[in-house]
């Protein structure tokens, strides 16, 4: 009987349609977060202008990058200030 | 004004020249002067979906080697005659084709044919940036199945990269039992995951392979489902609105009715 109930309310283990578009979903956070070098300089390149004109920054010291972990990717910035600017 | 179509997938075996031989098929049935292209070279398959597999001549690498004019290397297909295939080699690889090449000899095709299709070999190597390259609309063939949707959306994201954007879906070798017990992914899933206009949900259907031992393609078939799914699609890519009949998972009203015994 509980069997029975359990599949009427489509109760109980996860279908295998399910689990596949979950999984599905994850993976491709990570598929669609490749970056080419070349694009991901050119990010680093417009940070940089932009903060700019706010303080001076340790370009050889900063690290940009994409970082994934399970179900998320995150931009992550570490940028050295080696001075503000006054603000105008 | 001609168009020129090109069915990819990444994912090796979904059905792309299964797919390529019916449109094909369909759209010459009315009417239009249609050639198809394979670009698949040493594996060659569209020749043998059309039956046309004794008549060749002259291949693609023959005509863009220079060798030979396109117009010779065309089988004509015999039951309908606006139909023509250019084939590829069986012995070079796919290297030998580059896509300058190709865009250049669909330029020439253009001015002959309403539409010209281009069957893709499966990857993301070279021999699909040489079938992509002269395309207008790029259609990806996936299947319900994990690792054939992954693939499909790496494939669309190249096509964008390669700033092609007119990109149309087909869902092949659908099992509605499968969906229906929660097994597959259904279209709702695959909308929402890929995103991308969808133009043919086909279903698993013993006659493609009935089809493809005849060298008649399954839209020939009066009384086969996957060839009223090629023909709903010929009908989409002629600009005509034909609603989709969803297979969906069965929700919890579907199951209260069953109960009930309301279906
Ligand atoms: N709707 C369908 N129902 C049943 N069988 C199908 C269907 N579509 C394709 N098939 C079968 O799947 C197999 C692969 O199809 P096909 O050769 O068209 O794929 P492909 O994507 O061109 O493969 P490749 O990547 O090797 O070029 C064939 O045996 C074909 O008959
Ligand atoms: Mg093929």
């Amino acid at each position: 009987m509980l069997d029975i109930l359990k599949k009427f309310f489509g109760a109980g283990e996860k279908r295998s349609g399910t689990v596949a578009k979950e999984r599905l979903q994850v993976v491709l956070i990570h598929d669609r977060a490749t970056v080419s070098p070349e694009i991901m300089d050119k990010i680093k390149e417009e940070i940089i202008a932009v903060l700019s004109k706010y303080m001076n920054i340790n370009r050889t010291d900063m690290e940009i990058a994409l970082e994934t972990d399970s179900d998320s990717v995150a931009l992550v910035a570490n940028i050295p200030v080696n001075s503000m600017r006054h603000a105008k | 004004m001609s168009q020129i179509i090109v069915i990819t997938s990444g994912k090796g075996g979904v059905g792309k020249t299964t797919t390529t031989a019916n449109l094909g098929v369909g759209l010459a049935m009315r009417g239009n002067k249609v050639a198809l292209i394979d670009t698949d070279t040493g594996l060659r398959n569209l020749d043998l979906l059309l039956g046309l597999e004794n008549r060749i001549l002259y291949d693609l690498i023959d005509v863009t080697s220079g060798r030979v004019q396109y117009k010779k290397a065309l089988v004509r297909h015999k039951k309908y005659e606006n139909l023509y295939l250019l084939p590829t080699s069986q012995i070079k690889d796919k290297s030998a084709v580059d896509p300058e090449q190709l865009v250049k000899l669909c330029a020439e095709m253009k001015k002959e044919f309403d539409f010209i299709l281009i069957d893709c070999p499966a990857g993301i190597e070279q021999g699909f940036k040489t079938a992509i390259a002269a395309a207008d609309i790029a259609i990806v063939v996936t299947m319900p199945e994990i690792s054939a949707v992954r693939d499909a959306d790496k494939i669309i994201g190249e096509l964008g990269r390669a700033d092609k954007n007119n990109i149309k879906l087909i869902v092949n070798r659908i099992r509605p039992q499968m969906i229906e017990k929660g097994d597959m992914l259904d279209m709702n899933d695959i909308d929402e995951i890929l995103s991308v206009t969808c133009i043919g949900q086909v279903l698993d259907d013993e006659n493609v392979v009935v089809a493809t031992n005849r060298g008649e393609p399954a839209i020939t078939m009066e009384d086969s489902i996957a060839g009223q799914a090629y023909k709903n699609i010929v009908a989409r890519i002629c600009g005509e609105e034909v609603p989709f009949i969803k297979p969906q998972k069965e929700g919890f009203f579907a199951r209260l009715k069953k109960l009930f015994g309301l279906i």
